[in-house]
């Protein structure tokens, strides 16, 4: 990915995403769905696929929730 | 932002009949022996999580040993308190265990965003523009395609961003500051950072692309 790509990504911005606080809230219940059915999480729930994709922080938020579900960190 | 696309009518997704999840409601919401066993159990369970995130996320960290211990403790112990408080908000929409470990990976998160400002070489101040061409991966050696795109940048900064707009992309893009202790540092969360952001990003790209930039661009890619 060159300079003009990656700037185009950071400034491109979805109309479905939700939020950090409507995706933190539902985090738990995503989560689960990602683990069982991720493809019917990614259709249920575009706004937190499209919030995920471009903040940074619940993104890793959702990696350690699902890490902790999976029993896969430490 | 959407006010609630993507959730709909399938917001949950009811899982409140597991026998587990209810035995934590019970014992968690009862009196006496017993509850203190399941508070002292899920204490137990909040620290193993929080530990566990700390360490999944110490790469990335400048912390060490002790510090990151201290961040795990604090991190499971405010964790629980948000669960008890909150225990009656739980709606049954996934595992009991699933919801509480949420609290805390929240809870590590916003310790590690406090932790950021510890560091005495962390300011706030100034702007480094002369970082943005490194932040995007622009070429050096092609400093001629993207010279002008960045200067149009900076320009639509200055004039299209209100200052607010303006002090959250400064301190995120030029300073690399973390959005959770970004929040910390204006005394807000990082739900308002991220919208400040949002906004921002989407007035940029309008006024770049009515400039032709990134059309051009796109064009350019190699």
């Amino acid at each position: 990915m060159n300079g003009w790509d990656e700037l185009d990504r950071f400034l491109g911005t979805d109309p479905r995403d939700v939020g950090c606080e409507k995706a933190m809230d539902l985090l738990h219940v995503y989560v689960e769905l990602v683990t069982r059915h991720p493809e019917a999480a990614r259709r249920r729930y575009p706004g937190i696929v499209a919030h995920l994709r471009a903040c940074g922080p619940c993104s890793e938020d959702f990696e350690g929730l699902l890490a902790a579900v999976s029993g896969t960190a430490g | 932002m959407a006010a609630d696309p993507g959730l709909g009518e399938n917001q949950a997704t009811p899982a409140s009949g597991d026998a587990e999840s209810a035995e934590w409601l019970r014992t968690l919401g009862g009196a006496g022996v017993e509850r203190e066993a399941a508070v002292e159990r899920l204490h137990a369970i909040l620290l193993r999580v929080a530990g566990n995130e700390v360490r999944r996320r110490a790469p990335r960290l400048r912390l060490a040993g002790p510090e990151l211990d201290d961040v795990a403790h604090q991190a499971a112990a405010d964790a629980l308190l948000a669960v008890i408080a909150k225990l009656g908000e739980f709606r049954g929409e996934s595992r009991f265990t699933t919801w509480a470990y949420k609290f805390a990976v929240l809870e590590v998160s916003a310790k590690l965003g406090r932790h950021f400002w510890r560091d005495p070489g962390v300011r706030l101040e100034g702007e480094d523009w002369e970082r943005l061409p490194d932040r995007f991966g622009f070429d050096p050696a092609e400093r001629s395609e993207w010279h002008d795109l960045l200067a149009t940048l900076r320009r639509a900064v200055d004039e299209e961003l209100t200052e607010r707009q303006r002090q959250i992309f400064v301190a995120i893009v030029l300073k690399g500051v973390p959005t959770d202790a970004l929040a910390v540092e204006l005394d807000t969360n990082r739900n308002a950072v991220y919208k400040a952001m949002f906004d921002a990003r989407r007035k940029l790209r309008a006024a770049l692309v009515a400039r032709g930039y990134l059309d051009i661009g796109t064009s350019r890619r190699s």
